[in-house]
């Protein structure tokens, strides 16, 4: 990256932790925003109950290591930026909340659900599956729009604000985005994962929402811009990533009529590592905007740790990274088959419901 | 900044939250790290001489260890974000320091041990034997990994070591990853957690093993787990007086305020006895009280007539080194989690003791009240687990990093109003959860394994949720 030198430039490895505190939020927006995506289209794409299993079970193996993605993301922030962790989580004390909330009934529910067939319970759990899904692909939106945008902080990274600066207009607008967004990207991949009338139904829904993510995404992108320009920090911007990513959100509906799967979801994977790599560069030099003054603003340089803890983190990433994205690729090339309803993919085999 | 809603501070409530929570979270955690070892030694003895029986106990135990896995993720993702939530000024001293294992512990244990874990559920049959063996190791390990760097996290505010503070942030900065990483109060805990939870882990399962042997289920295959139960809760037990006993005389050494509290020790003396309990006041003058002449020298210090310090005179010292204030932990509570953990430890002790004896006279299935005894024996892991954390933590008050910051420095300036919130939004979510799963676990526990014929044994599911 190529970054302006500014007067309280960060050092290169601050820098590179800015950098790879991305990279991990990426690996939880790009990963854990298709299970979103399927838990909340679970109740839309399904008409009985082996169709949600079918669902669910194309998420069944990965969900919990992408879930790890956001475990180290906030490790490291903690790690390589103290008071950028102690702010933001402080800060946001009921939106975490809510998200946490939402994501441990959700982990129970993949867990529990297939334990008893009392069609109640797996109701109840087929709501926690939906409700802890859309929440949070919701919830990270409307923060991520407040980091940008700005949150009430004054002297000392101390909050002065309530819950309600955080739901502007602006910031609800990135939740929705990252909803859609989500949502669209669990559509191309259960096209991808399954077959029958359940890829039939995650193409349909896909064509329609595409159009609809567009329009929003576009519109939420744009604010972006206009207030980058016209506010008083001046992030790195360049316009051609945020493009880039909104050509391939034209491109999916395309991609998803021409059965060009695959692609597809590329696209709108692609369109994520876009939205909130642009997001990042427009806080640069910054970790957090202060909504009451610029010199509140807390900068990549004030919240980093110190030199020696960077060069010990840089190590045990550079040397444990690698071999946990392939392992982590390996699973998904295990089960790497589409998923179908008992009996559908095969007619001779039999038709075992597991207990 | 308003921090008193009816006279309750932020404070206060963040104690409690923090305690509630993680308590809740390592009550899952001792059972994960323990069942993960034993359904792995299981499902070795299946592959190992093929007999189905083994093959049985693996999915029985392997069913219960899921659903407990999944509490204990849900409710550790609440861990991390907590010091941020509630412990900002913490956060922001520690983070040099403190955040890299936690950094490193996602990064190295909680990838292994939830990536393999998709393997195992869903690999059965679709991945080769020997994978899917070496899944459920890589998942143990994982979690005995994980332990690692969360203990280390801790022990290095039970005993800072290998960091400075800097003058102008007046943030702890770290000079020495491998000092951190080597602690001698890390080394002396880690020992001592894991043994706990191989004996939780042994314990849960010899227990359930017991009803069903006591009911007549499967005396084949939960035969074979009770025996394998027992070995381990055994030498579990063992193992872990022995590493509790060494953590003592580290603690004497590192923060004696908190043995002279764990005692009730007012005044310091050399071959101090050891109260075994006591009935009424704690300080001058009991009811009634047992005592064991020279033990407590003998545990603190491992000499017969050692020195152990007593309360006024380092509460003296503390004020002396530190300033004005109080640097005495509440001794009741001390005092009474310790004596309970090591109480229950001994009981363990005796458990695993009988159990083999019978076993050698090949008693075990036909001594029903023993069986019964067992199965009920499941719950004290669970409370030598919580009371030993309670003692680990509240003996180190007032401190939270031990002699640099004190708990009443640490906690976030927000407004009671938002931790009460969170705080009854946990405790309703947690309690909810505990009544769903322990719901769940009971039933799932009492459902006896279908005995098989090996083709059924080896049927793959089409779908596995
Ligand atoms: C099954 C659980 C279990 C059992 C039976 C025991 N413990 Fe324990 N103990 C723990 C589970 C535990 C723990 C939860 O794992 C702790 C909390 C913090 C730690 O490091 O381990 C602990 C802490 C702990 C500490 C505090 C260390 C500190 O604050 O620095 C001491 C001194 C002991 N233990 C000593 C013992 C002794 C002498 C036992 C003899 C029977 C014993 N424990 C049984
Ligand atoms: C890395 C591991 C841990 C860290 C960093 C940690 C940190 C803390 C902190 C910051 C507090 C607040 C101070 C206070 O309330 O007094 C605290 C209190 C407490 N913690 Fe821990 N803790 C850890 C592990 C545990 C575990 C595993 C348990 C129990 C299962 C536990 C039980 C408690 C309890 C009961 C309190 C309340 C004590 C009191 O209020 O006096 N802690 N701990
Ligand atoms: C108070 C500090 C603690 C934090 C921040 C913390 C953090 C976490 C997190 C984020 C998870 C979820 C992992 C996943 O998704 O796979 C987790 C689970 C786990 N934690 Fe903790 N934890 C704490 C206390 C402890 C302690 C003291 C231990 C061990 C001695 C421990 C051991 C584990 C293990 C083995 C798991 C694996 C899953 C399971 O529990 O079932 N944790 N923890």
């Amino acid at each position: 990256m190529l970054l302006v030198l500014h007067p309280l430039s960060p050092s290169g490895l601050e820098q590179l932790w800015f950098f790879l505190i991305l990279v991990l939020w990426l690996g939880y927006f790009f990963l854990e925003g298709f299970d979103f995506g399927v838990g909340t289209l679970l109740p839309f794409v399904s008409k009985d109950d082996l169709d949600r299993r079918t669902v669910i079970n194309t998420i069944g193996p990965v969900w919990d290591g992408n879930e790890v993605w956001l475990i180290t993301a906030g490790g490291a922030t903690f790690a390589a930026f103290p008071l950028w962790y102690a702010t933001v989580f402080s800060g946001f004390y009921l939106a975490l909340f809510l998200i946490l909330a939402a994501l441990i009934f959700r982990g129970m529910a993949f867990e529990f659900r297939h334990k008893r067939e009392d069609v109640k319970w797996v109701m109840w759990w087929d709501q926690a599956i939906f409700w802890g899904s859309a929440l949070p692909a919701l919830l990270w939106g409307v923060a991520f729009a407040d980091f940008v945008h700005g949150v009430p902080i004054a002297a000392n990274a101390t909050w002065t604000g309530n819950f309600f600066d955080l739901v502007k207009p602006y910031a609800l607008l990135g939740g929705l985005s990252t909803l859609l967004l989500f949502t669209l990207h669990g559509a191309t991949y259960l096209g991808l994962k399954t077959e029958g009338d359940v890829r039939v139904r995650a193409h349909k829904i896909a064509l329609r929402l595409a159009p609809l993510t567009f329009v929003v995404v576009t519109a939420f992108l744009a604010w972006t811009y206009q207030t980058a320009h016209t506010m008083h920090h001046v992030g790195l911007v360049p316009p051609l990533l945020p493009i880039v990513g909104l050509l391939a959100l034209a491109g999916v509906g395309w991609l998803v009529r021409e059965h060009l799967e695959g692609w597809a979801f590329i696209a709108t994977a692609l369109v994520i590592v876009a939205f909130f790599t642009t997001l990042f560069l427009n806080l640069y030099p910054n970790v957090l905007i202060s909504s009451v003054s610029p010199h509140f603003d807390i900068t990549i340089v004030a919240a980093a740790s110190h030199r020696y803890t960077l060069e010990v983190m840089s190590w045990v990433a550079l040397i444990f990274t690698p071999l946990v994205l392939l392992y982590q690729s390996w699973t998904y090339w295990i089960f790497k088959k589409r998923v179908s309803r008992p009996g559908e993919a095969n007619e001779t085999h039999h038709t075992a419901t597991n207990v | 900044m308003e921090t008193f809603i009816a006279g309750i501070s932020t404070l206060s409530l963040a104690r409690w939250q923090f305690g509630i929570t993680t308590v809740f979270h390592f009550l899952f955690v001792p059972l994960t790290i323990g069942l993960g070892l034993l359904v792995a030694v299981l499902q070795t003895a299946a592959y190992r001489t093929g007999d189905l029986s083994y093959d049985r106990m693996t999915k029985f135990f392997g069913k219960l260890f899921l659903v407990n896995f999944a509490i204990g993720v849900v409710t550790g993702i609440v861990q991390e974000f907590q010091f941020g939530m509630d412990w900002s000024r913490y956060s922001v001293f520690v983070g040099n320091i403190f955040g890299a294992p936690l950094a490193i512990e996602g990064l190295l244990a909680f990838f292994m041990e939830s990536t393999f874990l998709g393997i195992w559920i869903f690999g059965r049959g679709r991945v080769s034997k020997r994978i899917h063996l070496a899944s459920i190791w890589l998942v143990s390990l994982g979690t005995i990994l994980s332990a690692a760097f969360i203990v280390a996290a801790n022990s290095w505010m039970q005993h800072p070591v290998g960091y400075t503070i800097d003058a102008k942030t007046h943030q702890a900065v770290m000079t020495n990853f491998w000092a951190v990483m080597t602690n001698s109060t890390f080394i002396a805990a880690y020992g001592h957690v894991l043994a706990s939870a191989f004996l939780t882990g042994s314990v849960f399962m010899l227990a359930i093993a017991a009803w069903h042997l006591r009911k007549g289920h499967d005396l084949a295959g939960f035969g074979k787990a009770a025996r394998v139960a027992i070995v381990v809760t055994v030498l579990a037990s063992i193992a872990t007086m022995f590493l509790g006993d060494n953590q003592a005389k580290e603690m004497e050494v590192q923060q004696p305020m908190k043995m002279a509290a764990a005692e009730a020790l007012y005044n310091t003396q050399s071959g101090a006895s050891f109260s075994l309990l006591t009935i009424g006041d704690l300080s001058d003058n009991p009811v009634f009280q047992v005592r064991v002449p020279h033990i407590l020298s003998v545990l603190a210090t491992n000499t017969w007539d050692g020195k152990v310090l007593g309360i006024n005179q380092l509460q003296k010292q503390a004020a002396k080194k530190y300033g004005a204030g109080s640097y005495v932990p509440v001794v009741w509570l001390c005092y009474w989690s310790f004596r309970l953990m090591v109480g229950l430890g001994i009981l363990l002790f005796f458990l695993g003791g009988i159990a083999l004896w019978l076993v050698r006279k090949q008693r075990l299935e036909k001594s029903p009240r023993f069986l019964r005894f067992a199965t009920w024996m499941v719950l004290a892991p669970f409370l030598a687990n919580s009371f030993g954390w309670i003692f680990t933590e509240a003996g180190r008050q007032p401190w939270v990093v031990y002699g640099l910051l004190k708990t009443s420095k640490a906690v976030t300036l927000i407004s009671p109003g938002y931790v009460a919130t969170s705080l009854i939004g946990f405790t309703a979510i947690y309690s909810l959860l505990a009544v769903i799963e322990i719901g769940l676990m009971v039933r799932l526990a009492k459902i006896p394994p279908v005995i098989e014929t090996p083709e059924e044994a080896e049927r793959v599911p089409e779908l596995i949720y």
